[in-house]
């Protein structure tokens, strides 16, 4: 069998063919792991010409997209272990009420703080916000030198985190409601804080993503994944920080996860042994290998728990996905929060509303042809 | 052409040809069909085929039952149905038309402009020069945006340049407003005119289309000019090379200054070279995808986008590939469309003796003897 990952590195490539091997073993059934250079195109290019891969990656952006147009084994309810993930990610891989693909891991967002500023500002534990409005506060405390208090990318995948917080969202009881009030507040919140130069996109702190600001001492908080800690440690590993949950809103707490699935093709003769494969990887005992390999979370609630007794400094992460939901993905989603994001790098000087009114109607038109 | 359709009577009257050289004719070209066929015209077909079709990418796009016909469908969706992939459409095909429109005569002006001085008698260190502007052709396209995307970083090389000279640059890659724009903003009209606001032509309201190339744009739009100039100046070389001296020397003789021998003489009779630089270069800057293939995760991504890059996208990241199909054959007639276009304005008036003219003076010729 062949197996595509969208790897992050060689750890992860290596870790994946070391757990592969392993079940290989008692299996007998070989299995080529191969990392993909562009997981998307290769995907694409491996099922129009037939030779798709026996199980592969399956990113929670696209995975809608790939159900629906019939790409996918809807094998996960057959799982042994189908009730042990977290039902935010066994919802985020439902297409038509059935359970698709299993979890393979998953990333919640969290505050990442830089403690060496936070010192410097003199602030303490004690300050640690967990309202909007004392993160306003930290924020203007911690900007200084052109540096800001607050960073993270302008996108939906980032702001989109305080319109849950503020109790909105992009969809509501399956309809769209992107131009909520709800969403309209948290949209003016982050607008404000753009305003009085609290917070700044990573462009405009000289930086391509929120995790090389923070690095750069350029942001002394900044909201990101599990993901900055492998980041900071190549690149900045003088750094030194900590990551809170992220501070609640007027409706709550509220996060994203992001995910990735074990994705199997429809109709594949291997599909049988691919799914045993999969439970395999699921297990705790190798998604903890995993963890222990290349810091991800794992997708199972006892071997998360594991997790964040393991890894002290992630137990933000794995708090998160207790409330933690998906961002919006249905088929067609994808151009509509590509324009979305775009209006969101202009938000300083936009308009909340009307921003959030053109996201509703061409989010509607993409759901309305979505559900055929 | 008339020469080439009356050959094969010529032929049969030399009785060269009988059927055993025909049919070894046949084999010897054979590899060469077979070869341009399965890689070239087949997928072309299939390509149109799939542009007709709502195929999804699953299965085979041929003898699928679950693959239907559905006409211009496609074509509707990015040209005259309203919709967020008529817009995105419409978007890419205003930021390539200021790409073209700025690259073409800019790298063209250029080439010939470093041609004319690489070609100097009196110049020292010819092959070094010649060498230094060809290199930024030989080097790949990636590597430049990369180092490109490194020096106009907000606080890249490019903008600490500037701040010697007290100008504040922009964080370029970063900025999406069109410059066009800017310019009316220094003048008070930072705003859209009342109706202009409003989606016009594919989805794009008038005064995005008068926005002009992003701030980002002109990044790409310097390192296209940047890369291509080399190698066309080659072609301009070539073409100042075949000239030869003696035509200038006989413009000297009879009393013209440099400036008038350049315009007069000199342009001329480049202009064979001049038409494959204008066709090249309108070509590949209507194919534009590398830079904004490696731009596309930058905060202006998206006036950066090109009809290219968007039937990529279309096909990759939202398996439509009817559409990405669709978008692939209305670039092939914008470039097609074009190339005739210029063809037409070149030959109007052409002296030398191609295109359009040749006929005329035929026929002018046939008058007068």
């Amino acid at each position: 069998m062949t197996m595509l990952i969208g790897s992050s590195g060689d750890s992860e490539t290596k870790a994946v063919q070391a757990a592969v091997d392993k079940w290989t073993e008692t299996s007998k059934v070989a299995v080529k792991v191969v990392a993909a250079s562009d997981l998307n195109q290769e995907l694409a290019q491996g099922f129009a010409g037939g030779s798709e891969p026996d199980i592969f990656y399956m990113s929670w952006d696209q995975f809608q997209t790939y159900a629906s147009d019939d790409y996918l084994e809807a094998y996960a309810k057959n799982l042994s272990n189908a009730d042990a993930f977290y039902p935010a990610l066994k919802e985020t891989f439902t297409f038509n009420d059935e359970f698709v693909c299993a979890p393979k891991d998953f990333s919640t967002l969290g505050l990442v703080i830089n403690t060496d500023l936070w010192a410097k500002a003199g602030l303490t534990d004690a300050d640690i916000p967990t309202t909007w409005e004392q993160l306003h506060t930290v924020a203007t405390k911690l900007s200084a030198d052109g540096a800001a208090g607050l960073s993270m990318g302008a996108e939906y995948a980032r702001v989109g985190t305080f319109m849950t917080q503020a109790g909105g969202g992009l969809m509501a009881d399956g309809k769209v409601a992107a131009n909520s009030d709800a969403n309209v507040k948290a949209l003016e919140f982050v607008q404000s804080m753009l305003k009085d130069g609290s917070l700044k996109w990573p462009a405009d702190l000289g930086a391509g993503w929120g995790g090389e600001a923070f690095g750069n001492a350029k942001a002394a908080m900044v909201i990101e994944g599990p993901w900055i800690a492998g980041a900071l440690k190549n690149d900045f590993p003088d750094v030194k920080y900590k990551v809170v949950e992220l501070p609640a809103g007027p409706s709550g707490k509220g996060t994203f996860s992001f995910s990735n699935c074990w994705g199997i093709p429809q109709g594949k003769d291997t599909a049988p042994t691919a799914q045993e494969l999969v439970e395999f990887l699921t297990s705790d005992e190798q998604q903890l290998a995993f963890s222990d390999a290349f810091g991800v979370i794992p997708s199972t609630q006892s071997a998360a728990k594991t997790y964040a007794e393991k890894f002290p400094e992630n137990a933000a992460f794995v708090a998160g996905a207790e409330y933690a939901i998906s961002p919006v993905a249905f088929k067609g989603a994808s151009d509509v929060i590509g324009e979305f994001n775009n209006s969101i790098t202009t938000l300083a000087t936009g308009d909340a509303k009307s921003i959030l009114d053109t996201v509703q109607t061409q989010l509607d038109s993409a759901y309305q042809a979505a559900q055929g | 052409m008339s020469s080439t359709t009356t050959a094969p009577a010529t032929r049969r009257r030399r009785g060269g040809l009988n059927k055993g050289e025909t049919g070894a004719g046949w084999l010897f070209v054979s590899p060469a069909i077979v070869i341009v066929g399965v890689f070239l015209v087949a997928p072309i077909l299939l390509a149109l085929w799939v542009s007709f079709t709502n195929w999804n990418g699953r299965f085979s796009p041929i003898n699928n039952p679950r693959v239907d016909f559905v006409g211009m469908e496609n074509y509707a969706k990015i040209t005259t149905e309203d919709g967020l992939i008529q817009q995105l459409f419409g978007r890419s095909i205003r930021n390539n038309v200021y790409y073209v429109l700025l690259v073409v005569p800019l790298q063209t002006a250029l080439a010939l402009f470093l041609a004319i001085q690489v070609n100097r008698r009196m110049l020292k260190a010819k092959s070094f020069f010649r060498t230094a502007f060809y290199f930024p052709s030989v080097t790949s396209s990636i590597a430049i945006t990369g180092v490109f995307m490194f020096l106009f970083q907000a606080s890249g090389v490019v903008n600490a340049v500037l701040g010697w000279f007290s100008i504040h640059g922009p964080n370029w890659f970063a900025d999406p407003s069109g410059v066009l724009h800017k310019i009316l903003g220094w003048f008070g009209l930072s705003s859209a005119p009342a109706g202009w606001e409003k989606p016009g032509f594919l989805g794009v309201s008038t005064w995005d289309w008068l926005g002009g190339p992003s701030v980002a744009q002109c990044v790409l739009i310097i390192m296209a000019v940047f890369t291509t100039s080399g190698t066309f100046m080659l072609l301009f070389l070539a073409g100042l090379q075949n000239i030869g001296s003696e035509v200038g020397e006989a413009a000297v003789m009879d009393g013209a200054t440099g400036w008038k021998t350049f315009w007069h003489v000199t342009l001329p009779m480049l202009k064979p070279t001049l038409f494959t630089v204008l066709t090249l270069g309108l070509i590949g800057t209507w194919q534009v995808f590398d830079q904004v293939y490696l731009t596309r995760g930058t905060p202006a991504a998206a006036t950066l986008t090109s009809p290219a890059y968007l039937a990529y996208d279309q096909a990759f990241s939202s398996n439509r590939p009817g559409v990405a199909a669709a978008i692939a054959f209305v670039l092939f007639l914008i470039i097609i469309v074009m190339t005739l276009l210029q063809r037409f304005v070149l030959a109007d008036r052409d002296p030398s003796g191609y295109g359009r003219d040749r006929k005329a003076k035929k026929k002018a010729k046939g008058a007068t003897s």
